[in-house]
């Protein structure tokens, strides 16, 4: 569904991202992991086309995102971004109605068709509670959940996520990490997420990508990427691991310096 | 359901178009001549009736040829400035934008004080026009300096502005202090904002920039939305963010522009109203645009009547009475923060 095909960027004179292939397919739950400054978040930018390459491109079903239109990516790719602003802010509702901007064009007010998607994404999200609240009115993990609403009103086929859990406390990450869950294997949703918990990462995706310096480290199943050795040389500190007892997967356990 | 509808921008835009007419409507029965209050509505009424009715033709003068003209053009300056400044505010993500924050309107103030000091501000397009360019040649280096790649980042364009705007306020400052008592006056009155420059032609002049600058950023509003929150976000739902910066900063210089050619720097006014109409109509900008500017000139017509009226036969610049009401508004809005929305 995306394949991205060797690219390269630079912002300025280093190179952020060097030679990075990869392919998600539809229906896939992919986590992107490694050290701050590995590229994570450059990826998912470039993924959207806020970014373009300086070499290679990115397919999106076998046509060049920089060949698409912002509305059209918009229309198939949603993003969850870390925090946003919050200047004036919306209602709810108001919020995630905006996520059907890239099907209004040039149309200055949603209609009732977009009112109902717009509904069914906060039924889904279990928002509809706090519909009329205003975005600065509501907790860290209820907020995440009205991005989520906004982007499930895209329709899209792609989710974006960037850093989701990381201002939420263990429930609320729990809640909203499985909330993606249920939209990956339910409605067949395509999800990357870049991830700093490297066992969040291992217990919810199918498949790994650890970055080091913006290349690909190595890819694969959690089982394949999370090894003491990986770890410890893309992260340069000591870890341990194991296995979850309950779930059988790869689990890290920090270590002070010089207790391994 | 608390939406913004077509049909609720309508209703609103109607209401608050009305209470536009109604400060209008009493700003021209007042002023230092002292015209009846009905007698000035029915020559009003005559008039549009294409009569002659209704009072002596002094009276007639100064109702049909003064104050409602005056009005209008202060009703035009007031819509311009609030939308210019509500805007910036989203384009900037900056509550304390305003519309002279790209320094558009030192370049207009050069071009004012250079007509007043060559003479011009006796020609009744003289002044407002050499202003207006003075204002729209600054817009152009602000925009040359500030966009990097063909792209415009704010913090640059901000920068821009305010270090063009401190160049300029030096050469204001130099010919101010190389002036005759005479221009001096006149200088320091536009400076703080004054109607009593301009005539039934400034109008003219500036209707059509307004209108053109009005539209242009109405048609991306619901664009402006999403802006609101980063470029980034923005990008993510599907927007052009070049193309909508590029079209508003531009329509709402023009507008700052063509508002300030005609009555000097009227302060407040572009950065109080869309604070006001927020609180009361909520952030989108699909009906914060033509809120504020119906608020905007309802609020400009009724200051410039204050302004003509408080000391009369003494008339005060309209910049005073706008800056009178609009600090300890501001200063309650600081304080309280209270949302009164009714949508």
């Amino acid at each position: 569904m995306i394949e991205v095909n060797s690219i390269s960027f630079r912002y300025h004179d280093d190179w952020v991202l060097e030679d990075v292939s990869f392919r998600a397919e539809r229906g896939e739950f992919v986590g992107l992991i490694g050290p701050n400054g590995s590229g994570k978040t450059t990826l998912l930018k470039i993924l959207y086309g806020l970014l373009t390459p300086q070499k290679g491109e990115i397919l999106f079903e076998l046509v060049p995102i920089k060949k698409m239109e912002r509305a059209d990516i918009a229309k198939r790719i949603a993003v969850v971004a870390q925090e946003t602003h919050l200047l004036f802010p919306f209602s709810v509702l108001e919020t995630v109605l905006m996520g059907r901007s890239p099907y209004l064009g040039h149309l200055m007010f949603e209609n009732e068709k977009d009112l109902e998607i717009a509904k069914k994404a906060m039924e889904w999200t279990k928002i509809v509670p706090f519909s009329e609240r205003h975005m600065d009115e509501l907790s860290g993990g209820e907020r995440k959940r009205v991005f989520i609403a906004r982007a499930l009103a895209q329709e899209p086929e792609v989710i974006l996520l960037d850093e989701p859990t990381a201002s939420l406390d263990i429930q609320h990450q729990i809640d909203f990490l499985d909330l993606i869950l249920t939209l990956n294997r339910e409605r067949g949703l395509t999800i990357i997420m870049a991830s700093h918990d490297i066992n969040i990462a291992s217990e919810f995706c199918d498949r790994l990508i650890l970055l080091q310096g913006g290349r690909i480290y190595q890819m694969g199943t959690p089982e394949q990427v999370i090894t003491k050795d990986n770890i410890e040389t893309v992260y340069g500190c000591e870890v341990w691991i194991d296995r979850n007892p309950i779930s059988g997967i790869p689990r890290i356990s920090l270590l002070k310096k010089g207790r391994s | 359901m608390k939406i913004i509808t077509f049909k609720k921008v309508i209703t609103f835009s109607i209401f608050l178009g009305l209470l536009f007419i109604l400060v209008v409507l009493i700003s021209i029965t007042m002023g230092s001549v002292k015209v009846p209050p009905l007698r000035s509505l029915h020559i009003l009424f005559q008039s549009i009736l294409g009569l002659k009715g209704g009072g002596n033709e002094t009276e007639r003068a100064i109702i049909l040829s003064l104050r409602l003209p005056r009005a209008i053009l202060a009703g035009l300056v007031g819509a311009g400035l609030s939308v210019s400044g509500a805007t910036f505010q989203a384009l900037l993500r900056n509550p304390l934008a305003d519309p002279y924050i790209l320094g558009v309107s030192s370049g207009a103030a050069v071009g004012a004080i250079l007509a007043i000091l060559l003479g011009l501000g006796t020609f009744s397009f003289g002044l407002p026009l050499i202003s207006f360019l003075g204002a729209l040649l600054t817009v152009l280096v602000v925009f040359y300096f500030g966009r990097q790649d063909g792209k415009i980042h704010p913090n640059t364009l901000l920068l821009a502005g305010v270090i063009i705007g401190s160049f300029l306020s030096a050469l204001i400052m130099f010919f101010i202090s190389v002036s005759q008592k005479e221009e001096l006056h006149t200088i320091i009155f536009w400076l703080m904002g004054d109607f009593s420059f301009s005539n039934a032609r400034a109008i003219l002049i500036i209707f059509p920039y307004i209108l053109l600058g009005f539209f242009l950023l109405y048609r991306r509003s619901r664009q402006l939305n999403l802006i609101l929150s980063g470029e980034e976000n923005a990008v993510q739902l599907g927007v052009d963010v070049e193309r909508l910066k590029l079209v508003s900063y531009l329509s709402a210089s023009l507008i700052t522009a063509a508002s300030v050619s005609v009555c000097g720097l009227i302060g407040f006014v572009g950065l109080i109203i869309p604070h006001a109409v927020r609180l009361i109509f909520g952030p989108d900008h699909r009906l914060l645009i033509p809120a504020s500017a119906l608020v905007g000139a309802s609020f400009l017509v009724a200051s410039d009547t204050v302004a003509r009226t408080l000391l009369a036969p003494t008339e005060l610049p309209v910049g005073v009475i706008t800056a009178a009401f609009g600090g300890p508004f501001f200063i309650y809005l600081l304080r309280t923060r209270k949302v009164i929305r009714i949508l």
